[in-house]
């Protein structure tokens, strides 16, 4: 019989969504249930920020977008100061560049490694089988993986008794589910107990490697930075300056700032020594881990109760698109450029240009969901012409699962599409239009990656494809830091510590209205904020983003968005732990605080906001 | 089969923590809270006699930056807590079971009182704009805020209502605050712990304090930790020297800005904000706000996005005197915009 898989929440993302997935009828003689024919990703919250943006100074337009996502953190600030300084055509000095690609790239390497391990990591370790392993077995296999430091017996035999102990003291928390030891999990105790290592390690790492951004942005999560450069002025000298630090009743001591601002030689040698311990932790873990991972999960063995073959499963829509990444900041050899452009049915052998501001090129559809369009529900709009105001038409809860209907409008996500077409973004694009455009670093990296796991490019359209092209690039992510900091560092000694361009800040010179795009090539992919200004104030703000793109629901065509399209195939084993629908899921990393957004273009500038079931009938 | 939950003690010393180990723990937790020394021996004692406590932590209008500043936490680091300290048994960001598990460990969890319940994202009045599992985000914390022995709103978006209800409020979003004021949730102790984000120390500290006193720390008319929000980040500004002495920094990178003069005249917050960013330090002590460049937003008073004068906000320049008098009460919003809501602050209930 066919069934209906519910997944609310989907957890170990960012965000609310909820996944339903649709199986054909079982097959005589199988287990479990038939093989997923369509899958519907809602996301199932909404707060409207762009419509707060209305009316506002667009120099403060990043605070209030960096709060889209406090994961994403840096991307939507990056992007709406982008948006604004492509309005006004506002020159960014050298400095705020290379400090702005240091940022964002800490931040991919940041962001990759925690979802690997504290978001992804459990859809393909069992945690309750690394109670079984021998410390010295793991020992072994890490010294065998790399020359990472913490590999001795001793070191595993602490964290398998830590392990015992938590579990002994029946208080599992948030490791508590009867998922464990699900067929789909493959790897042998000794490794699950390496991972759940790595996991604890991992942990104290991240809290390190954001030095980078408190360094630059004063904190994180939520750095500052501002439009025409960054606020983060190089100190100009040494000592304490005017600090005037209190003692505290307590006894407590402050933190010792010393230096007149964070970033002086201190400063710049905790951000050499975070990207030191980023490159380590992805030589010699992230990327052995993942290999490990690949070596396990490779091979198509429905005998385990796994009928999913996870180099060929997973794929989605095939088509990829990107936006340019790391601006060259004054150097002649940029240790990385992404391209921007489309890459459509994995041919790799044509790459299409890609320009957002092109009113025939991108365009929203909300013809599934929960807006009211009136005269244009079914007709995708530019950003730029987007009318949309949100209308909630699905059940009122609370609802039962059998009470969601996909049929019409089911998603606070819009469906992005490009020239008509559901594309994904996000690192299997980014690799796709690397390889692409002959970057022979990813090349190499990608090819050697593959041929070791014996497989060919073609295993990238899939689950596991997804989660290699991720991991891969973090690394060349990693490779490029420090080169960015030697440029950084170089121009400081030759005397260039221009960090703010101060020209345009005073909007009384300003053009009277001036609209403009900001592009970042985010960690989970291509991110464009449009912004119109008139007057000096925000009147119109947009933001089409990674997850809307891989998130969104099916278009006027029918046409499913790249996650719905993946998990179509998929062999669900049970359909209370849907250990395969969640593998794929978060290959995509979904945010969906940052997808779901709203504005209002309408000329009165109120929002009209019609609520099914909360008129005269339903209240 | 479910055995005794070890006291928190118990689990540091089964796991080769020493004693003497144990107690610069409690010395730390202390500190952070600017207790007494003395009072770690205190400290000690009761998590060396209680269970880990149970804290449901729930998710509703939020960016999920609380729960990313709380994994950068370095005091208790966020492993130590997790395995040690108190058992999370319900975080969607964090935790392994999805879907119809996730809620079915959810029930189960709470059908005993006792539990801490944190909160992360405001409340949106409309049916269907913040939905799990079919169920509304509001009946959701109506159901579990009965049963909780404190609710702690984590943030600026679950302490005031934070972005979502910036002006126009397209959501109707509310704080936790404000719906245990109208008598829509049950009145539990509630701790309020504002910024956008609360820096990380604040949030472990609070717990901290509760596993080990078994209630709030001491809280002021806002419901927020006296140890953490009693200054404004101005007093303890590394740039403070430089204010008295009449230095301002009058645009990004100018000699002021990079000799680290005070950054009022750019917009800086600080002397109305009252949060623990310059005495605890970001990111392990490595910098804060003002320390780097940028001046402070504000980010935990009430409807910081709507309450500077003039209009421009962020880059407003507070009026010294006036914004002190204003702080307790903050004033309506510019009325730049006729749909914009007024930033009247909510009536929140003291926290014990």
């Amino acid at each position: 019989m066919p069934e209906k898989i519910v997944i609310d929440p989907v957890t170990r993302i960012e965000g609310h969504l909820r996944i339903e997935a649709e199986t054909d009828p079982l097959p005589a003689g199988k287990s479990g249930y038939g093989r997923v024919s369509r899958a519907s990703s809602a996301g199932t919250m909404i707060r409207g920020i762009e419509n707060i943006l209305r009316g506002r100074d667009p120099r403060e337009a990043w605070a209030f977008t960096q709060r889209f996502c406090g994961v994403c953190t840096l991307v939507h600030a990056l992007a709406a100061v982008r948006a604004v300084e492509a309005a006004l055509a506002y020159p960014v000095p050298a400095n705020a560049q290379l400090i702005r690609n240091l940022m964002l790239g800490s931040q991919y390497v940041h962001d990759h490694v925690m979802h690997f391990y504290h978001l992804h990591a459990f859809d393909w370790v069992d945690l309750v089988s690394a109670l079984d392993a021998d410390p010295a077995e793991t020992a072994r296999l890490q010294q065998s993986l790399s020359d990472w430091h913490l590999n001795s017996t001793e070191y595993f035999t602490g964290v398998l008794q830590r392990l015992q102990h938590f579990v002994s003291s029946g208080q599992l928390g948030i490791f508590a589910s009867e998922a464990w030891g699900h067929p789909a999990y493959r790897l042998p105790p000794h490794a699950n107990l390496l991972a759940f290592a790595h996991y604890l390690e991992v942990l104290g790492w991240q809290r390190e490697v954001v030095k980078v951004h408190a360094v630059f942005g004063g904190k994180n999560p939520h750095p500052n930075i501002v439009i025409g450069g960054m606020p983060c002025a190089i100190s100009a000298g040494r000592g304490r300056g005017g600090q005037v630090m209190p003692p505290r009743a307590s006894g407590n001591r402050p933190p010792p700032f010393t230096g007149l601002t964070a970033v002086d030689a201190e400063g710049l040698a905790t951000v050499a020594a975070a990207i030191g311990q980023m490159q380590a932790l992805v030589e010699q873990v992230f990327l052995p881990d993942t290999l490990l991972l690949a070596e396990h999960y490779k091979d198509y063995r429905p005998e385990t109760g796994d009928d999913n073959d996870w180099t060929r499963i997973g794929e989605g829509v095939g088509n990829f698109m990107t936006f340019a990444e790391f601006p060259n900041a004054g150097m002649a050899d940029a240790p990385l450029c992404i391209p921007q452009g489309a890459v459509l049915d994995r041919d790799l052998d044509r790459v299409y240009p890609v320009d957002p501001e092109a009113g025939e090129e991108i365009q929203e559809s909300v013809s599934h969901s929960w807006y009211d369009s009136s005269y244009h529900k079914d007709t995708p709009l530019h950003p730029y012409e987007g009318e949309t105001l949100p209308h909630y038409t699905g059940p009122e809860p609370p609802y039962r699962d059998d009470q969601f209907d996909v049929e019409g409008d089911y998603s606070w996500i819009k469906s992005p599409r490009w020239g008509g077409r559901p594309m994904e973004t996000g690192p299997l694009a980014r690799i796709n239009l690397l390889l692409a455009t002959g970057h022979a670093p990813t090349i190499s990296l990608v090819d050697d990656a593959l041929a070791g796991l014996g497989l060919g490019r073609s295993a990238l359209y899939s689950t596991l494809g997804r989660t290699l092209a991720r991991n891969l690039e973090t690394q060349l992510v990693a490779a490029a830091l420090p080169a960015w900091l030697e440029q950084l560092n170089s121009n400081i000694q030759s005397g260039d510590l221009d960090t703010f361009n101060d020209s345009l800040w005073d909007p009384a010179v300003w053009p009277d209205s001036a609209r403009g795009v900001g592009l970042v090539e985010a960690p989970r992919g291509a991110l464009a904020h449009y912004i119109v200004i008139e007057d000096r104030v925000i009147s119109n703000y947009q933001a089409v983003v990674p997850t809307t793109w891989n998130a969104s629901p099916r278009d006027a065509d029918g046409q499913g968005g790249p996650m719905e399209m993946s998990l179509l195939d998929h062999h669900v084993h049970d359909k209370e732990h849907p250990v395969e629908l969640l593998r794929t899921i978060h290959t995509f990393d979904p945010c969906i605080a940052c997808a779901v957004h709203v504005a209002d273009t309408r000329d009165d500038g109120q929002l009209r906001v019609d609520i099914q079931g909360s008129g005269p009938a339903g209240s | 089969m479910q055995q005794e939950p070890l006291t928190v003690m118990e689990n540091l010393l089964q796991q080769g923590i020493s004693r003497r180990g144990f107690i610069k723990i409690c010395a730390l937790a202390a500190s952070s809270l600017s207790l007494p020394a003395a009072e770690a021996r205190r400290i000690a004692r009761a998590l060396a006699t209680s269970p880990r406590p149970r804290v449901i932590w729930l998710h509703f209008q939020e960016c999920t930056a609380c729960t990313e500043s709380l994994t950068r936490a370095f005091d208790p680091e966020l492993e130590n807590l997790l395995l040690d300290m108190i058992s999370l048994e319900y975080h969607e960001t964090l935790m392994v079971a999805a879907g119809h598990e996730a809620e079915e460990m959810r029930k189960k969890a709470t059908a005993e009182c006792g539990y801490i319940l944190v909160v992360e994202g405001s409340l949106s009045r409309r049916p269907g704009w913040c939905t799990i599992a079919g169920e509304d985000s509001n009946h959701d914390l109506k159901c579990l805020a009965r049963k909780a022995a404190l609710i702690i709103a984590v943030g600026s978006c679950a302490a005031y209502g934070g972005l979502p209800k910036a002006a126009p409020n397209p959501s109707d979003a509310v704080s936790v605050g404000e719906l245990m004021a109208a008598g829509e949730i049950a009145a539990r102790p509630l701790v309020n712990l504002p910024g956008c984000p609360p820096v990380p120390e604040v949030i472990t500290g609070t717990l901290v304090h509760y596993i080990t006193y078994g209630s709030a720390p001491e809280l002021d008319e806002l419901s927020r930790p006296f140890a953490y929000y009693a200054h404004t980040v101005h007093q303890r500004c590394p740039r403070k020297g430089s204010y008295n002495a009449g230095k301002f920094a009058e645009s990004f990178d100018d000699e002021g800005a990079r000799r680290g003069w005070c950054l009022l005249h750019l917009g800086c917050k600080g002397p109305v904000t009252r949060n623990a960013c310059s005495a605890l330090g970001w990111n392990g002590g490595t910098s804060m706000p003002m320390h780097s460049g940028h001046g402070c937003l504000g980010c935990s008073e009430p409807d910081f996005w709507d309450r500077w004068e003039p209009a421009g906000g962020v880059y407003a320049i507070l009026d010294v005197n006036k914004g002190k008098q204003s702080n307790r009460s903050p004033r309506q919003a510019t009325g730049r915009d006729e749909g914009r809501r007024g930033a009247a602050n909510p009536a929140i209930p003291a926290g014990t």
